[in-house]
Parts: C-alpha cells; structure tokens; sequence
C-alpha cells in the first residue's frame, strides 16, 4: 500500500513537473523559430535549425526600441533594488536596536502603510506624481517604488534574533549605534539582504502597470512595456515577440535559479510566513 | 560634594547619551518615513482631495464637486460588474492557489530523488513576468487556432476540434486562461512558504504519533501536518486574495488588443483596468480616483474580516 501511494506520488510529480515546464519550453521554442514554423499546423518540437538571428532582427526593429528597453529596465532595477534596500535594512536595525522614545510610533506608522494595497491606489499616486511633474522622468519610475514597509518589518525581525552578544563586543571597542549596524550587523545580514533583494530585483524587472504610467514616451519604455506593444500590436510578428519575451526572462530565470536557496532560507528564518 | 558633582556629570553625559541615541534613530529611519509619508501617505491625502473636484482632463484640482464623483462610480454599472467580477475570480484564484501550492509543497517534500530539481522547476515560474506569460498563453499555449498546444494536445488525445480560447462569452474559456497563467506563475512562491512551514514542526511530534500507532502518511498529515500550518496558511490566502484582487498585466495583456478596441475586455474586467482605462483613457482624474479609494476600502474591510475570522495573524496556533 506505502509502496503504491509511492509510485502515484512520483508519477504525479512528474507529471506536474511537464506541466510546468511546458511554457518555458515554449518560449525558448518559439523564439528560434521563423513565423511560418510558429504557426504550422504541423507540430515540430524543436527549432531545426535555430533561427538565431531573431535576435539580431529583435534589436533591429524600429517599432519596439528593445535595447533601449533593456537599459531602462536594467537601470530601474539596480536603482531599486539598492536603494530600497539601504531604505530598509536601516530603518530596520533602528527599530530593533535604537532605543529611542519615537520607536513604537514610527513603527506603528510602518506598520499601519502596510494596510494600504499599493497597485490598487495607483490612480492616486499617478496623480500625485504627474503633479510633481515626474511622468516620463527616471526619477518618476524608481523612487515611488523604493520605500517597502513590509522589508523593512522583514529586517526588524531579522534584527531582533541577531545575537547581542555579537553586538556588545562592537559597543566595548566603542562603536555606536550606526557603527555597530554597518560593521557588525550589516556584514552578517547577508542571506536576508540576498532574499530579500532577489525579490525586489523580480518585481522590479517585472512590473508593469506602473511603468506603463509614467513612462508614456518611447524613450522610457521598459522592457516589459515594449514586450506588451508586441502584443497589442495591429500586425504581431510572433518570432520577434518570443525573442523578446526569451530574452527579457533569461536574467530573472538565471538570477532566481542561483539565489533560490537564500530566498528559501530567507523565509524561513524571517518567518515571512506570519 | 564630590559625589554630587560625579552624579550631576553623570546624568549630563546621560543626557547626551540619549540625545544621540534619537538622533541616530532618526537619522537612520527617515530616508523610509519621509518616503512612505510622501509616497504613500501624500497620495492618499492629494488623491481624496482629486477625487472631491471635477479634476477632468488635468491631475489639478477643478471646480469642487463634492462626492459627486463617488455618486457616480458607485451608480457606474460597469464599475459594480467589475468588483462583482473580481470578487468571483479570487472565489476561484484563492482557494485554488491553496491547494496546488500545499499539494506541491507535500509532493515535492515527499520526493524520494531529484527533490531539489522538482522545486526548482516549481518555483522558477515565479521569476516570469505577467507580460511574458500573457505572450505564451495568448500567442502559443491557448491560441484559438490549430497550432495552439491546448488545441493540439485536444487533438491528439481526444480527436477534438479547436476551441477559440479567448474571446467566446459562453463557455467562458477565458477564464481557463486567466486563472492557469495566474495559477502557474504564483503557486512555487507558496509552496516555497509553505514547506518553510513544514520545516518548523518538529520532527518528534511525528515520532510521538507513530509511536502512538498513527501509520499512514494521510493520517501524520491531516492530525500534525495541516494543523500546525494554520498561520501559514492564514498568510498563503490573505496575501494571494490581496494579489487577486489586485489583479491587472495578464487581463491588459491577454485581453486587450488594438484590434479589438478592447471589447474582449468587456468580457473579463477587473476593476484596475477599469480605473486604467478611465484614469488613463478618459483622464478622468477625479472619478478614477474615487474608484481607487472605494476598491481599497473593500480591500481593508475584506483584509480586517478575514483576520477577526482567523483570529489575526500573530497568533500562534
């Protein structure tokens, strides 16, 4: 009966595992492929022979500025992830450690941004912006997006559990509280900083609706954007689209396949889970 | 006197002390503070004033209107259909996001061999943008036509005729759509937390029940297992219904075409693409913002029953 209950086990694990590889298969599939292939009523599974210079033609395309595309996203991204970052792990390791009278109010305030659903409030905050004059700005695609009260509690709880003792030694050679985080703390937060930081990067790189906003002109377009325009498109060119498409989800793949393991461990030892 | 002197130096150093240690705690929280305070609270505050004027055609404020705006997104019967809509599709995301991350999490944590391979290939999904699934479900997965690997797969087993996936109001096969690129892109996330919670139950608990004569896996799983998730649990569905309800690439990317002029979005219309589309389309400030503010009020409400239901979630089970 174990032995049973084993076998379905394993056939349906394997069976899910198709089923989720089947689309990335797909991508690489179709962006080595020529239009006619893409379509064929004829199924073939691979690309004979790769068609490789989809990629070359991707970045030739005058409607879809591609590479331009990459540079913003690319700049976007680190911007973010750095900033947001620095924004969080700081303000975090003040909230576990600084002793300060305001501590529970600033935290309480934190605490109580996170009640607010970002995406859905994106009317207000476009207006807001647009009023500051920020659409079509770089400025206007990072900076509303570097301030995360949820990673800032995330590295609070981090900060709570970091031995003290570890701490007192600093105190001892006479750090204070700025020099205790940045030498002591900050050098041993890295599989939080890495977790958390991966998944920043993810939705940075991914996200859509906001870029869609601000970054109106074709010069701001980002990557994901230019990739919609492929879809919405009057005529679609299939095997540009799922270059593009294979190419804007190569850095993520990669990025997320090496830095699984600290996002796993990040969540575990932060207890994201609640 | 000496004594007075050393106490009085004392408390003075004491003083400093502490005026340093406020110092540095602001220093250190304020880039945050001042940026929420400007990103999230000033839109609030400059959003309800927007969403009380006219504000047609420009983000300012234009002749004061009073809640006539929130009059009109409240009467506004594409609006309704659109919350109705929404609620349905999380009726279906959420529940069902639970049970394929939690069915993952218990296959993948049972695996024999290759268990690090299988939740790689789980969670790798989570690293797809919307845009990008969109594009595969849309163009090649669930294409209407032949070539479609649904339509193909169809075919092969069971001699079927093509379905035009998007675009036929009944069956509603749109939804097939939404909900499996949803579902595939969302549910590795889960199952990572999830098994980050089976990892914390305690081996011994486990071995306390087989000594008491609890056998089989199911049994280990429904008495140890599922209880001791309960705040996973609580979390997995709390933040996936905010996600649902916040729902807007893949409907924008698989329903709305140029060629259409949108019309296949009248079909399936969360309410972000709503607000998109009168924000954006109409710039009709003041009214996108008042329906933003109305959809978040049912977001907190929906958020504050379900943990006075569960009891909050801090508690520990």
């Amino acid at each position: 009966m174990q032995k049973l209950g084993s076998v379905v086990l394993h056939i349906l694990l394997i069976f899910m595992a198709i089923l989720f590889l089947t689309p990335l298969y797909v991508l690489l599939r179709n962006a080595l492929m020529t239009d006619p292939q893409i379509t064929s009523w004829d199924w073939s599974w691979f690309a004979i022979p790769p068609h490789w210079e989809n990629f070359k033609d991707l970045f030739a395309d005058i409607f879809v500025p591609m590479a331009n595309g990459f540079k913003n996203s690319t700049l976007i991204a680190i911007s973010t992830v750095v900033l947001e970052t620095a924004f969080a792990c700081t303000a975090g390791y003040a909230l576990a450690r600084v002793p300060a009278k305001a501590n529970g109010l600033v935290l309480g305030f934190i605490l109580s941004t996170m009640l607010v659903p970002g995406t859905a409030l994106f009317v207000p905050r476009f207006v807001l912006i647009a009023k500051m004059g920020w659409v079509n700005t770089i400025q206007g695609l990072i900076v509303p997006g570097v301030f995360n009260a949820f990673h800032t509690f995330m590295f609070r709880q981090y900060f709570l559990n970091f031995p003290r003792e570890l701490e007192d030694a600093g105190r001892v050679d006479g750090l204070g509280y700025f020099g205790i985080f940045s030498r002591i703390a900050l050098p041993n937060a890295w599989p939080i900083i890495i977790a958390l930081g991966s998944l920043t990067l993810v939705n940075s790189w991914n996200s859509f609706l906001w870029p869609l906003l601000i970054g109106q002109g074709r010069e701001w377009w980002t990557v994901q954007v230019n990739l919609s325009t492929y879809l919405t498109a009057q005529v679609v060119v299939l095997r540009l689209a799922f270059a593009g498409a294979f190419l804007g989800a190569l850095p993520m793949l990669v990025a997320f396949f090496f830095l699984q393991r600290y996002i796993a461990e990040g969540i575990t030892r932060t207890g994201i889970k609640g | 006197m000496a004594t007075l002197e050393a106490a009085n130096h004392l408390s003075v150093r004491r003083r400093r002390l502490r005026r340093e240690t406020t110092l540095t705690f602001w220093l250190m929280v304020s880039p945050l503070v001042l940026g929420l305070l400007i990103f999230t609270f000033a839109p609030i505050v400059w959003g309800f004033l927007v969403s009380l004027f006219e504000s047609r055609g420009t983000v300012s404020l234009k002749q004061f209107v009073g809640l006539a705006n929130y009059q009109e997104i409240l009467t506004d019967r594409a609006y309704l259909r659109s919350l109705v809509f929404i609620s349905q599709f999380s009726v279906f995301m959420v529940p069902m996001t639970y049970l394929l991350s939690l069915l993952l999490a218990v296959l993948v944590q049972n695996a024999s061999f290759l268990k690090g391979f299988f939740r790689t290939v789980f969670f790798m999904p989570t690293a797809i943008s919307y845009v990008i699934a969109a594009m595969i479900w849309r163009m090649s997965i669930f294409s209407g036509l032949p070539y479609g690997l649904a339509n193909m797969v169809s075919w092969v087993v069971f001699k079927a005729d093509p379905l035009a996936w998007i675009g036929t109001v009944r069956p509603p096969l749109h939804f097939v759509v939404l909900i499996s690129v949803r579902l595939w892109l969302q549910v590795g996330f889960y199952m990572i937390i999830f098994i980050a919670g089976m990892q914390d139950i305690p081996r011994e608990l486990y071995e306390a029940a087989q000594v008491d004569g609890a056998q089989s896996k199911w049994t280990l799983f429904r008495y140890i297992t599922f209880p001791l998730l309960r705040n996973t649990s609580i979390f997995v569905v709390l933040l996936n219904m905010i996600h649902a309800f916040q729902a807007f690439a893949e409907f924008y990317n698989i329903l709305g075409t140029t060629w259409t002029g949108g019309a296949l979005l009248s079909l399936a219309r969360p309410p972000l693409v709503y607000l998109y589309q009168i924000a954006m389309g109409q710039q009709y400030y003041g009214r996108g913002t008042a329906g933003a503010f109305v959809l978040s009020a049912l977001m907190i409400i929906a958020t504050l029953i379900q943990s006075r239901l569960t009891g909050g979630m801090g508690r520990e089970a």
